[in-house]
């Protein structure tokens, strides 16, 4: 984990949007200057177009897009790249500051699957992560499906891998006093919906994956399904209800939370390249 | 004839028909239905497993609700030496489809199919690889 911790404390604690992306074609590092100015122009012109973004407030957005070199998991990723709106509000005096106003970063962490097969010209980044309001997420989203020929989706996360983040994630150790582990389910076909919560303590959970996991460092669908399956009957003893008939639809643990809307929030630097290989995985399991 | 689970209620064996095939329907966004499904395999006569049992697997259409591992259901499969169906209820086209092939089945399972037994289906189970 040779990443800066200063680099990377952007990404902490904020919920990110997650999508899948195709491989960009003709993008080249060395234009991202130039990148920012087109991206910035583009926004212009649609808010010309009358897509108002802020009501009542005049706003030049100002863009910046930047190569993160750390960001990557093996020498065969591309380094990530960050683009960041920023907004000055005309009126108020020329030394106000700029606001961070929408971000949003392309990763690609071990994506050896995808980049090993792609032609020269392709840049491979599977994973875009955003925060901020969606009507920007679309507009920079659109630039970059126009100049890069490259496709957005949104990536849901299903049930069977929120439940594998929740066996990784709580079986991660720190060093600290943690959070909760929490399970959140829907239960679907009622009149009424109804949402269960179910939080076990940190140490409980690390525990009783540390007695299913049989090799550190490797994991199985059939561990993760005895550590799920435990909390399960733990639960039905005390409620009857029967959990593996709802939906999970959120995991959080002290490392990272995950919604099956495809949101997630990055909690603990610690475990960041983990996360966001499991991340890069979806991705890539979505584009192919 | 539906049931939740078995082993079917005892008092209602002697008004029972023949059972020609036993279809057990797994819902993929489920754990709950594969694990009940699992329990009710126990109480299957083992003659059964000779072609007259299948497994149905439902709501594939929707992969971002998956709860189940797919590998497993095969493996399940497998093991019991019946096929797994896959199919998505909520479009129309797919459920008759579904309907047609079960029915097809059971005729076969049934004797209304001259030449073709129950059997048929185990031996197009086999796996060829290596022979």
């Amino acid at each position: 984990e040779n990443v800066d911790p200063q680099k990377t404390a952007f990404l902490l604690r904020k919920a990110w949007t997650l999508y899948s992306v195709t491989p960009l074609y003709r993008f080249h590092r060395a234009r991202l200057r130039d990148y920012a100015r087109l991206l910035s122009a583009f926004i212009a012109a649609e808010k010309q177009k009358g897509l108002a973004v802020e009501v009542g407030v005049e706003l030049d957005i100002k863009v910046a897009v930047s190569s993160l070199a750390d960001l990557r998991g093996s020498e065969q990723d591309q380094a990530a790249v960050l683009v960041q709106l920023s907004s000055r509000s005309r009126a108020s005096s020329t030394n106000s500051e700029d606001k961070l106003v929408w971000s949003g970063w392309f990763c690609s962490v071990y994506g050896d699957d995808l980049s090993e097969n792609v032609p020269e010209d392709f840049t491979c980044l599977p994973l875009f992560l955003t925060h901020g309001a969606e009507t920007y997420t679309s507009m920079v989203g659109s630039w970059f499906q126009k100049t890069f020929d490259c496709c957005f989706r949104r990536l849901a996360i299903s049930p069977l891998n929120l439940s594998w983040m929740v066996a990784m994630w709580a079986g991660c150790k720190l060093d600290r006093a943690a959070s909760a582990v929490e399970l959140v389910f829907s239960v679907p076909h009622l009149s009424q919906p109804l949402d269960i919560s179910y939080a076990i303590h940190p140490e409980d959970a690390k525990a009783l994956w540390d007695t299913v996991q049989k090799t550190p460092g490797e994991i199985t669908q059939e561990e993760v399904d005895v550590f799920i399956d435990s909390l399960y009957a733990h639960f039905h003893r005390h409620f009857k209800i029967h959990l593996s008939a709802a939906k999970l639809v959120k995991v959080s643990t002290p490392v990272a939370s995950a919604h099956c809307d495809g949101i997630v929030k990055i909690l603990h630097s610690q475990y960041l390249s983990g996360v966001l290989m499991l991340l890069t995985e979806l991705a890539i399991s979505q584009i192919q | 004839h539906l049931a939740t689970s078995l082993p079917l209620p005892s008092e209602r064996d002697h008004l029972r028909p023949r059972i020609d095939l036993i279809v057990f329907m797994i819902d993929i966004k489920s754990k709950y239905s594969l694990k009940n499904v699992e329990a009710s395999l126990a109480y299957v006569d083992a003659s059964f497993f000779l072609g007259k049992v299948c497994f149905l697997v439902t709501g594939v259409g929707r992969v971002n609700a998956c709860s189940i591992d797919t590998n497993a259901v095969c493996k399940l499969g497998e093991a019991y030496c019946s096929p797994v169906l896959f199919c998505e209820l909520e479009l129309e086209g797919i459920r008759v489809a579904t309907a047609q092939r079960l029915l097809r089945m059971l005729q076969i399972c049934a004797g209304h199919t001259p030449g073709v037994s129950a059997l048929s289906f185990v031996s197009l189970m086999r796996n060829f690889d290596g022979d």
